[in-house]
């Protein structure tokens, strides 16, 4: 669609406008109609809803994102500075409602923390991808749904990306030129020279034709003010060609001269910050938010989100045509692709469900097995019980019979005895007494049942009368 | 001998040239001392003359040292060693570009280069590690640089351990001067790991490169926090040694000041600058001034060079041989003696006190050896016998002569 406005005099207006593929008549208009407020409108509109605007700063610990934040936006947004020992690369982000004159601006600073600090860095990119992605992901959820509220949705896309570049004065590290490959086709990449008060003016001429040049022939695509507009074109050319900026950031303010300024304060001289002559900070500033922070917006919402969109979409099986050319409707694809989806769901319930009842199976068969082992252990355990009982009760018996039969014995002695004293004299007695005792244990020992034999006694008796 | 308490003069014209040398100033102070007191002695000596000599055959023999500067690329490595020297060491350097840093590509490089002050030649070694931390992956990348710090030791342990010791290159690296990011908070893990690695194998003095990008609060808050990770890590640096209790007090205060600097926050520059009415100093010119690299206010670099090359690099030297080499030469030992056995020596932390506690293996005695053992005993014992022998013969003269003289 072209648009030509030709500027004179209300009688002479003509609003001249072709659309493709149709022929459209210019009519010219009598008198003022009033739709050139049509902007103003627009403007007021914007104004009373608010704008919302997200940097994301990638660099390393140390260089000066939050500080450089800080002096862009003049004033001081917290946060804690980072040490170097973070085992990987995370990113903090803060939300701030801002105010200037009857502008609000929400402002979200997204930063890297621990970016370029471990020993090794092939990972590094992955999170900041994987970050802006997710917005992106949620806008077009949010785009996606039925009942969807887009005019009040809180644009989480990354609008602008700051890359952080360490003064060597040689030339981009290996770890950027990843990263920023990784991140030219997501966000709006403006690259920047972090701390640019150690490299001297010669230096920094020489290293930003070094960066320059790698960036080209690397085909890294980095933003580009806009030459396209009248009013703008002019200084957005020559700012391209002071790609990348050479920053510095400080809070601090000193007196110089009679004004307070913000500077860094050396034994060799004082750097103030916005001092075109010392750094390229005021242009940052200018082209970032005075000129083209809208148009940072338009971006990233017509070119890198809806190429994630197309892939997103692409991926989920969406085609603009199907195979006979003719164009898909996105509610058909909707449909069919929801009942693919439930199908599969229900596939999976099913495949859930048997496996479960397999597995249940399973369990009880093995617990079957367990019972009949324990059972089986309790028999045995019972017979082994059995079986002791009985041999003690048998060894029992055995002693039982010895006790009666050694008490036999006694007993027969005892009576032999008392016979023998009264037959014999005391003098055999003893003798006797201890005979029969001698013979008792040696027949008890034996284990075998003599009666008490005569005849040894009565000899001894005889003899002893003979004597 | 009563006399020799009185400092006896040196001939006149010796002094004066001695006494030009800057780095023979304690020496030159004393002899002077010498001159003050007065005409010279009846009953002089001489052997103060031995520094005379010792001086005069180390200008003959002229003086080497090696210097390893290691550090991420961009820190000023080049400029610094340029300005140290004074000379252009590093005229035809390329610097690769990003990409070709994508992999690692550790070189360790090796330049020579013979200076000559009044009279004193100095063979100067520089290595160089291009290359170092400059890739997406740095694991492991000080192997190569530990690798070739040992290879150093082992050359000079076989060349010791040879039968032709008269020429022994001592290749070994006296010095290593470790380049921290003026643009971090600190020490990177990189760099804690790169120190771990080589610390008790080379002298490490720890420099913040590329000061001119801090203001001094900022110097001196990176300074503090470089030097707790230091003993929080347990890394041993260099330890200047303690100034000798007769030396004077400008000497002493100039090197507590210099203790204090540690790590040094240099800035070096290749370019003279003719500022309007002052005269042509080194330094960097931006548009809000220019630093000078030799103004003890803008950096410390007269600090470093002080300390590198005016007054330690000597004791570098010596801690390099009596210190490192030789813990490198006992773990090597023991470790060959007895195989499998835990070195006790490279656990122990190596300070200069504790030198001397290092336990030396008992070498397996090659029977050369002992045969040698046997025959000094033999020689002993003989030469004790003879003495034995002559105290007799000199007891029976003197009884001898005693029982003529009656």
């Amino acid at each position: 669609m072209e648009a030509e406005a030709n500027s004179g005099s209300p009688e002479d207006s003509w609003a001249f406008i072709q659309k493709p593929g149709e022929g459209c008549r210019t009519v010219p208009l009598a008198g003022h109609v009033g739709f050139d407020s049509l902007p103003d409108q627009l403007v007021n509109k914007s104004v009373s809803q608010g704008f919302c605007f997200n940097i994301l700063c990638v660099g390393e610990t140390g260089l000066g994102k939050s500080t450089l934040m800080d002096t862009l936006f003049n004033t001081k947004f917290e946060g804690e500075p980072a040490t170097h020992t973070q085992p990987g690369v995370q990113l903090r982000s803060n939300t701030y409602d801002l105010q200037e004159g009857n502008v609000g601006l929400k402002l979200t600073i997204v930063s890297t923390v621990g970016f370029g600090d471990q020993i090794n860095k092939e990972d590094s990119y992955k999170p900041i991808v994987e970050f802006i992605d997710a917005q992106f992901e949620a806008y077009l959820q949010e785009e996606l749904k039925i009942l969807r509220v887009l005019h009040n949705y809180h644009d989480s896309r990354i609008h602008a990306c700051l890359y952080f570049i360490a003064p060597t004065g040689h030339s981009l590290k290996s770890l950027d030129l990843v990263t920023m490959k990784k991140l030219d086709s997501k966000v709006n990449i403006i690259p920047i020279i972090a701390k640019s008060d150690a490299i001297s003016k010669s230096e920094l001429t020489k290293f930003k034709i070094k960066i320059t040049s790698e960036l080209v022939s690397n085909g890294v695509q980095i933003y580009q003010f806009p030459t396209d507009d009248e009013s703008v074109a002019e200084i957005n050319g020559t700012m391209n060609a002071h790609l990348p900026f050479a920053v510095i950031g400080s809070t601090e303010e000193l007196k110089i001269g009679n004004k307070m300024m913000k500077a860094r304060q050396y034994p060799w001289g004082t750097v103030q910050v916005e001092n075109e002559a010392h750094c390229d900070f005021v242009k940052l500033r200018e082209m970032l938010i005075r000129i083209n922070m809208e148009d940072l917006r338009e971006q990233t919402h017509s070119r890198h989100y809806e190429l994630y969109r197309r892939c997103k979409l692409e991926e989920m099986g969406f085609k603009d045509t199907d195979p006979d050319s003719k164009p898909f409707s996105l509610q058909e694809t909707y449909e069919a692709k929801r009942n693919e989806f439930l199908g599969e769901l229900q596939k999976k319930e099913e495949e859930m469900r048997q496996m479960f009842v397999q597995r249940v199976k399973e369990k009880e068969a093995e617990l079957k097995e367990a019972e009949k082992e324990l059972h089986e252990k309790f028999d045995r355990l019972k017979k082994l019980h059995q079986d002791e009982k009985k041999k003690l009760e048998d060894k029992k018996k055995l002693l039982d019979d010895e006790v009666n039969a050694f008490k036999q014995r006694k007993t027969a002695a005892e009576l032999l005895q008392s016979q023998g004293s009264q037959a014999g004299g005391a003098q055999t007695l003893k003798r006797d007494k201890e005979k029969k005792k001698t013979r008792e244990e040696k027949s008890v020992s034996d284990g075998t049942c003599t009666t008490p034999g005569k005849h040894p006694v009565v000899p001894c008796a005889l003899v002893v009368c003979a004597v | 001998m009563g006399k020799a308490s009185q400092l006896p003069t040196l001939p006149a014209p010796l002094f004066a040239t001695l006494n030009f040398l800057p780095h023979q100033r304690k020496w030159g102070e004393t002899a002077g001392a010498a001159t003050a007191i007065g005409a010279m002695d009846k009953e002089y000596v001489g052997f103060a003359a031995l520094p005379n000599q010792l001086h005069r055959k180390s200008v003959k023999k002229g003086f080497d040292f090696t210097l390893m500067v290691a550090g991420e690329s961009g820190l000023g490595k080049s400029t610094l060693i340029n300005s140290l020297f004074l000379t252009n060491l590093y005229e035809d350097r390329q610097v690769p570009e990003a990409r070709a840093r994508l992999t690692q590509t550790l070189t360790i490089e090796r330049r020579g280069v013979e200076i000559e002050e009044g009279g004193i030649k100095v063979k100067l070694t520089l290595v160089d590690t291009p290359g170092f931390g400059d890739s997406v992956d740095c694991s492991d990348c000080w192997l190569p640089v530990v690798r070739f710090i040992e290879e150093q030791f082992e050359q000079y342990l076989q060349d010791e351990s040879g039968l032709n010791r008269k020429n022994i290159q001592d290749s070994r690296v006296h010095c290593c001067l470790y380049f921290i990011s003026p643009f971090g908070r600190g020490l990177r893990p990189l760099d804690v790991a790169f120190l771990r690695a080589v610390h008790e194998k080379v002298n490490i003095i720890p420099v913040i490169g590329k000061a001119d990008a801090l203001m001094p609060k900022e110097t001196q808050a990176l300074k503090q926090k470089i030097r707790e990770q230091l003993q929080e890590e347990e890394i041993n640096i260099y330890q200047f040694p303690d100034c000798d209790s007769d030396e004077d007090e400008v000497f002493k205060r100039q090197d507590a000041e210099m203790k204090e600097s540690i790590p040094f926050a240099v800035v070096g520059s290749c370019e003279v600058v003719r500022d309007g009415g002052t005269r042509p100093v080194r330094g960097r010119r931006y548009s809000w001034g220019t630093v000078e690299v030799e103004n003890p206010h803008h950096c410390d670099f007269l600090n470093l060079r002080r300390m590198l090359v005016q007054t330690h690099l000597q004791d570098l030297k010596e801690v390099t041989h009596d210190l490192l080499y030789e813990g490198y030469r006992a773990r090597c030992l023991q470790s060959l003696a007895r195989p499998g056995a835990r070195d006790r020596a490279s656990r122990s932390k190596l300070s200069r006190q504790s030198a001397t506690e290092i336990p030396l293996p008992m070498l397996p005695l090659a029977d050369t050896e002992k045969l040698i053992r046997e025959k000094d005993e033999e020689l002993r014992r003989m030469q004790e016998m003879l003495e034995k022998m002559q105290a007799q013969m000199r007891q029976s003269q003197a009884q001898g002569e005693q029982s003529d003289a009656l």
